[in-house]
């Protein structure tokens, strides 16, 4: 007869079947009866419906007749409390029955009774069970105590059972005790300083006792008791470990564990050079061994507690690599982890047999694991210097596998080799290049672009390499996108003259086209970089970079120093302190080794930070850090730049091109060019002149001769008036006003400084952002004397036109910073696009006419100035004194159209028509240009120069 | 401590449940199902999972999940343990640990569950202790608990259960009384393809079958007991005595019981009682492939191997096996892609071999991975490692005792790269 029977039903119903059975007169029937609603229970239905008839059954001395109505009891009293009530004084008398078995039972079932009536009538019992004579029925109860806590644990504190249980830890019987510092943990897990567990000499040596006598489960309650000990010195420290050692050989895998756990957390407090220390080491290794040897589940616990104690005392199982070996069989998360110990033991004594391993598993079915495994040997590499060359040769023989995702990774860890040992293994380069094609994992991709850039001058078609991953740089991934920015940097600075548009490519690709803000940032500094100096800009990208550092993997030394506190548990397992996830645990306490003060021992803490940098941030980071730091500075605003990218204006497209052909040629010729040290510690663009600016003066001539067609005198340039640019309010007393002015074709920055501070103002100097026309200062700002209080000094800066560039909105907007002995100030301006209007900019009538049919329709637009009372004539005059110049002047029923040219300091040329109407006050213009984003800066330059 | 069980079969249905807190929704286990799925074996699911508000502690044995759900820190080892603890006590009980017979014995399964765990905190999970608290089922208690309304729940406090010595109970008595040991011994060793020794050891185990009246008290010694690299005893074996003499003394269990468990590293001990030539190659052209393993003795101890059985788990393409065995059968299970050639005794006059043609699905690729052998194989009367008992004495009782310790070398896991 099985108890299968029991869920047999009856068509008729049957939980009205089950009430009739429960009611029965015969003691068989009932029980039978009971039965069948705890086989009902048990697959989880319903059955809380019966609960009056079986609480009627609780009545009986026959004991499984009690225990069945008690496990129903401790089912379903939670969903019936009011019937629950009914049961309490049975439970009441049971708790004085002479036999000692019956009032343990009801103890502990009223304990599992998670209702609140019934834990007021519990308390009585409890109290008198917990000083029963009977150690089975006290050390129920001491149980009892944790359950009671669990539900009420003011009542638990109200009522003194605390201090109770913690009596029981002295008790005689030794499982007592277990039970007793069991539930006190389980307390103290929620009251994380409540001190419930006041561990001191006398205690300890009660554990300690009772270790012995005890369960397998007793001792590692006691085991991991005892570990929250701080003892007090090396003595004390060496006894409890000699009395911990025998549970190394228990067959409970946790007990060996816990035992592990006290041992290596005391073995802080022993000095090296004691015998015993060397003792203890030598005790650890074979009980780790045989825990290995147990099932897969067990195993990968131990595994991973094998890994915390392997990084904090490498010495324990230095000799034993062989067990860790993976055998086929093994469960994946067991092979993983075993792989990862194998890395850390690896030791040139060892290296050839784990090598063989690897390249075994290398040859695996399991994917993750093979991945692993190729991973390993670069790590291999990296750790054990003397092994690198046959780690590669390894590396090497599995990428003739052509299997794509061992190719992948092979790739992946060469690379680190590389930054490992530079300048040792280049010879494979070759073999590398030839599997491009097949990577397409961006991690693999990366790691590929990285060599190339890294070693472009050995590679002769690395341009055309990098070109091709360009093609589809959008649908990279960041870590591919960033890595092929730096680089092509990389092989523009080490062969500049074939790969500039490459360069200028990838640049307008990252700054102007992406979304992704890191990958903006760093174009943009490689971008500043190359144009401002290109030779800091070679120090920096091809810096020298840190060696990698071997162990990247390595815990913290602090975390691992808590990780080892909390050997054996989940803690343990998922390598994060307890506090990170642990939510049962409402606070924790953080433990800490102690080490011994004595010995002056310190943990070995290897250097993680360093190596936990990848290639790509050390070579944004120059050396110089002041330069970066004034780079930084600079960067007044983030670009806000939304409009088209200047790769679409020629003219700005030239302008930039300029600026790389300046770089270069100071790159080229050495340190030529190189910025002359400013003084005022920050930096400075070259202060070399383009070649467009070098005869002003003569095109001016030549204007001057040409303007017989006009006639009339030629008036000044339009200055507009100073305007306040920096109100005092927001500098620190500093006041500047100013306007820019064009002479002569020089253009100037007048400024005046104006000091409303009460105290002297000196040192002062001026930079600009980078803006739409590389306007940036020619020289230093002249201000030879300090400015005392209530004094303003007039100040002229002239500006070059080959600074950076980079759009703004307005077009004609600059950011400056001045700095002066308080501090550095920010502070953007306007200037009239008439400013950049070279003297040379009359076009020839042929050359307008076929470049105002060039240029698209599109790029023409078309504004009104309104009242505006001057003639055609007098306009042109006023307009070519902003080098605005008049080529043609055609009159159509009464109607002047001035066909005009100009041409911005970039080369770009702006052509206007414009149309005025006698007598009407309204003109019309409209300007055709290459680069349409100018337009409406030339028509507001127009407008306020025809009404001034 | 641990909050719930679920049991769980080879399908993924939840079958029995049991909460020894507050009842957590079976839910709770989606968590499992999720990690189960992606693990693809069942071999493969993590022990360890967490989820937002618990944690799923699990073992897979015989087929079944047993999955514990704890709610605070908790020594994940602990857990594992008592759920083997569990999965051993189901056997021990009803004599193999499976979903049916577990279902057949629903309410003696949740009796044995709420003895061995009280709010988590584990109460009793000595065999002895629960036999006398709940015994067993046999046929003939339960006709006689049928006739007679008896109930097979112990009502006295078990002996064992506060005495020092929790594994055996009081007032045993037998007429024969006799102590069987078993000594067996596990070879564990990877053997790479050109026959050298990657990595071998011995997992030892004495099983100890005794029933004897009384309180005796039982001393074993060695020959050479310092080839034992790590040991874990029973908690009956004294510690000190090991420690200071090198002697198992111990008071038994009564019945069956796992004396010790040693181990057995150090390489130049371990020998490899059987050598195999293989060779296992795929063409490039063409879908088929070359099978030829040949076994034969190395060290056996002048004694014979028996029950010797080579397992190769192909790789997935392989469709077929056309071989020919100069002993004992072959079958290629086309399902699970595993070759058994089951041989049975070496006969080193004749070595057998097996030989022939694997044909590979056509148009796949030769296949990357190298079939592992794994090898089976019995020596009786010897422990490979040469541990052999010296002495056993009784003391405590006044008897004459039957005496007796068997031999056995097993293959583990034995491994052959190919």
């Amino acid at each position: 007869m099985t108890d299968s029977k029991y869920f047999t039903t009856t068509k008729k119903g049957e939980i009205f079947e089950l009430k009739a059975e429960l009611n029965s007169d015969k003691k068989e029937k009932k029980k039978e009866a009971v039965k069948k609603v705890i086989a009902s229970m048990t697959v989880g239905k319903d059955v809380s419906a019966l609960f009056p008839d079986v609480v009627n059954c609780m009545q009986t001395d026959n004991l499984e007749l009690k225990k069945l109505v008690y496990l129903y009891l401790m089912n379903y009293a939670k969903s019936q409390p009011d019937m629950a009530i009914m049961a309490v004084n049975t439970f009441v008398k049971d708790c004085e029955d002479l036999n000692p078995l019956i009032r343990a039972l009801a103890v502990r079932t009223m304990g599992c009774i998670r209702v609140d009536k019934i834990t007021e009538y519990l308390c009585e019992p409890l109290r008198k069970c917990l000083k029963d004579e009977d150690p089975y029925v006290r050390k129920t109860a001491a149980v009892c105590v944790a359950k009671l806590h669990d539900i009420n644990a003011q009542l638990v504190e109200d009522q003194g059972f605390l201090d109770t249980l913690k009596d029981l830890i002295s008790d005689s019987n030794p499982m007592v005790v277990a039970n007793a510092v069991a539930a006190l943990s389980e307390i103290a897990e929620s009251h994380p300083n409540s001190n419930l567990l006041d561990l001191n000499p006398q205690t300890i040596n009660k554990l300690l006792t009772a270790l012995n006598e005890c369960t397998e489960w007793g001792q590692i309650f006691i085991l991991d008791c005892l570990a929250n000990y701080s003892p007090r010195d090396d003595r004390e420290s060496q006894s409890i470990c000699e009395r911990v050692t025998p549970r190394l050989s228990h067959a409970n895998s946790a007990v060996v564990l816990s035992a592990v756990k006290v041992l290596m957390k005391f073995m802080e407090m022993l000095p090296k050079d004691l015998d015993y220390y060397g003792t203890l080491l030598k005790k650890l290794a074979p009980p780790l061994v045989t825990l290995l040897s147990a099932e897969p589940e067990l195993q990968y616990v131990a595994l991973r507690n094998i890994n915390l104690i392997v990084q904090r005392r490498p010495e324990i199982l230095k000799h034993e690599m062989k067990v860790f070996f993976v055998k086929y069989n093994d469960p994946i998360y067991v092979k993983l982890e075993k792989l990862d110990i194998m890395i850390r033991l690896a030791s040139q004594a060892n290296i050839a047999q784990v090598l063989a391993e690897l390249k075994e598993y290398a040859t695996e079915v399991d994917v993750d694991f093979v991945r692993k495994a190729v991973r390993a040997i670069g790590r291999c590499a990296i750790k054990v210097e003397q092994s690198a060359e046959r780690c590669v040769s390894t590396l090497l023989d599995l990428i003739q596998t052509k299997v794509n995702y061992v190719v992948q990774e092979a790739i992946v860890v060469i690379k680190d080799i590389f930054r490992k040992y530079p300048n040792k293994y280049e010879s494979v380069i070759a073999t590398l290049c030839e599997h491009l094609e097949s990577l397409d994992e961006p991690e693999a991709r990366a790691a590929m672009i990285w060599i190339v850039g890294e070693y472009a001058e050995r590679i002769d078609n690395a341009d055309e390499l990098l070109e091709s991953f360009l093609e589809g740089f959008h649908d990279e991934s960041t870590q591919v996108q960033l890595q092929l920015l730096t680089a092509i940097v990389k092989l523009f600075l080490k062969k500049p003259t074939e790969t500039q548009e490459l360069v200028q490519q990838v640049l307008s690709l990252a700054t102007q086209d992406s979304d992704n803000p890191d990958l903006r940032d760093r174009g943009y500094i490689y971008w500043r970089l190359l144009s401002t100096d290109p030779v800091a800009a070679k120090e920096v990208v091809l810096a020298e970079k840190p060696l990698i550092s071997e162990e990247t993997d390595l815990i913290e030394p602090t975390l691992l120093e808590e990780l080892i506190c909390h050997i054996g548990t989940l803690a343990s397992v998922y390598h994060k302190p307890p506090s990170a996830f642990v939510e049962g645990s409402r606070g924790v306490q953080h433990k800490r080794l102690t080490s011994s003060a004595g010995s002056g021992e310190s943990v070995e803490s290897p250097d993680t930070g360093s190596a936990a940098v990848s290639e790509a941030p050390p070579t944004v980071i120059p050396s110089q850090g002041d330069l970066l730091g004034d780079l930084l500075n600079l960067d007044l605003t983030p670009p806000t730049s939304t409009g088209p990218p200047p790769t679409t204006a020629p003219g700005m497209q030239l302008g930039a091109m300029d600026l790389l052909g300046g770089g270069l040629d100071s790159l080229l010729g050495g340190d030529i060019g190189g910025s002359p040290a400013m003084g005022t510690g920050f930096g400075a663009p070259p202060a070399a002149m383009p070649a467009s600016f070098n005869a002003p003066i003569s095109g001016g001539l030549d204007d001057l001769f040409d303007l017989g067609g006009g006639g009339g005198l030629t008036m000044g340039t339009y200055i507009p008036p100073k305007s306040v640019w920096l109100p005092a309010m927001k500098a620190k007393g500093l006041e500047i006003s100013g306007t820019f002015v064009r002479r002569s074709g020089v253009i100037q920055m007048e400024m005046t400084l104006n000091n409303k501070a009460m105290s002297v103002m000196s040192d002062f100097a001026i930079q600009f952002n980078r803006n739409s026309f590389g306007l940036a200062p020619a020289g230093p700002l002249q201000i030879l004397t300090p400015i005392s209080p209530n004094q303003s000094i007039e100040a002229a800066l002239p500006l070059s036109t080959v600074g950076p560039v980079m759009k703004m909105e307005p077009l004609n907007n600059l950011q400056v910073a001045v700095k002066n002995n308080i501090d550095v100030f920010y502070f953007s301006c306007q200037y009239p696009i008439s400013m950049l209007f070279l003297e040379d900019g009359k076009m020839e009538r042929q050359v307008f006419l076929a470049t105002w049919k060039d240029i698209p329709n599109e790029n023409e637009s078309q504004f009104q100035i309104k009242d505006c009372h001057l003639n055609s004539d007098a306009a042109s005059n006023k307009l070519q004194g902003s080098n605005i110049f008049t080529i043609a002047k055609r009159t159509v029923e009464g109607q002047d159209m001035l066909y005009q040219s100009m041409k911005l300091t970039n080369g770009i040329w702006v052509l206007a028509e414009l149309r005025v109407q006698a007598g009407n006050p309204n003109y019309t213009i409209s300007l055709k240009c290459r680069a349409p984003e100018v337009s409406q800066c030339v028509f507001q330059n127009y407008e306020t120069v025809l009404k001034n | 401590m641990i909050h719930s069980l679920f049991l769980i079969n080879h399908a993924g249905d939840i079958f029995l449940e049991k909460h020894w807190k507050s009842v957590i929704s079976r839910s709770v286990c989606d968590y499992f199902f999720e990690a189960k799925e992606k693990a693809v074996e069942p071999e493969n699911v993590p022990p360890v999972l967490q989820t937002p508000h618990h944690y799923l502690i699990s073992i897979y044995r015989d087929k079944l999940f047993f999955l514990s759900v704890v709610q605070t820190e908790v020594p994940p080892l602990f857990v594992i343990e008592f759920l083997h603890r569990v999965a051993d006590t189901i056997q021990d009980y009803f004599g193999e640990c499976s979903e049916s017979l577990i279902n057949d014995n629903v309410v003696t399964v949740y009796e044995l569950l709420e003895e061995m765990l009280d709010n988590g905190f584990p109460l009793a999970t000595e065999s002895n202790v629960l036999k006398e608290m709940i015994r067993p089922p046999t046929i003939l208690r339960s006709v006689v608990n049928t006739l007679t309304g008896s109930s097979n729940v112990g009502d006295k406090l078990p002996t064992g259960q506060l005495s020092s010595i929790p594994w055996r109970r009081a007032g045993v008595k037998y007429t024969n009384n006799e102590a069987y040991f078993d000594v067996i011994e596990e070879i564990d060793a990877i053997v790479d393809k050109s026959g050298m020794t990657v990595f071998a050891e011995i997992q030892g185990v004495i099983e100890a079958s005794v029933r004897l009246t009384g309180m005796p008290d039982l001393s074993m010694t060695f020959m050479n007991p310092s080839l034992l690299d790590d040991v874990s005893f029973h908690p009956c074996v004294r510690f000190k005595r090991w420690e200071s003499e090198r002697a198992l003394s111990f008071i038994p269990p009564d019945g069956n019981f796992t004396l010790m468990n040693y181990h057995v590293s150090s390489q130049n001990l371990v020998t490899i009682p059987v050598y195999v030539k293989q060779n296992i190659c795929f063409f490039e052209t063409g879908p088929c492939g070359r099978l030829d393993i040949t076994i034969g003795p190395k060290q056996t101890m002048g004694k014979t191997v028996e029950a010797l059985m080579v397992t190769i788990h192909m790789p997935k393409a392989v469709l077929s096996a056309n071989l020919t065995a100069t002993q004992g059968n072959y079958t290629y299970d086309l399902a699970t892609k595993v070759l058994v050639w089951d041989i049975g005794k070496l006969n080193p006059q004749k070595l057998p071999n097996l030989r022939g043609s694997l044909s590979l699905q056509s148009g796949a690729p030769k296949p990357e991975d190298n079939p592992s052998l794994n090898i089976d194989l019995k020596i009786q009367q010897v422990a490979i490692s040469g541990l052999k008992v010296s002495r056993l004495e009784m003391n405590g009782e006044k008897y004459k005792p039957f005496k007796g310790v068997k031999y056995l070398t097993k293959a583990g896991n034995f491994q052959v790269r190919t």
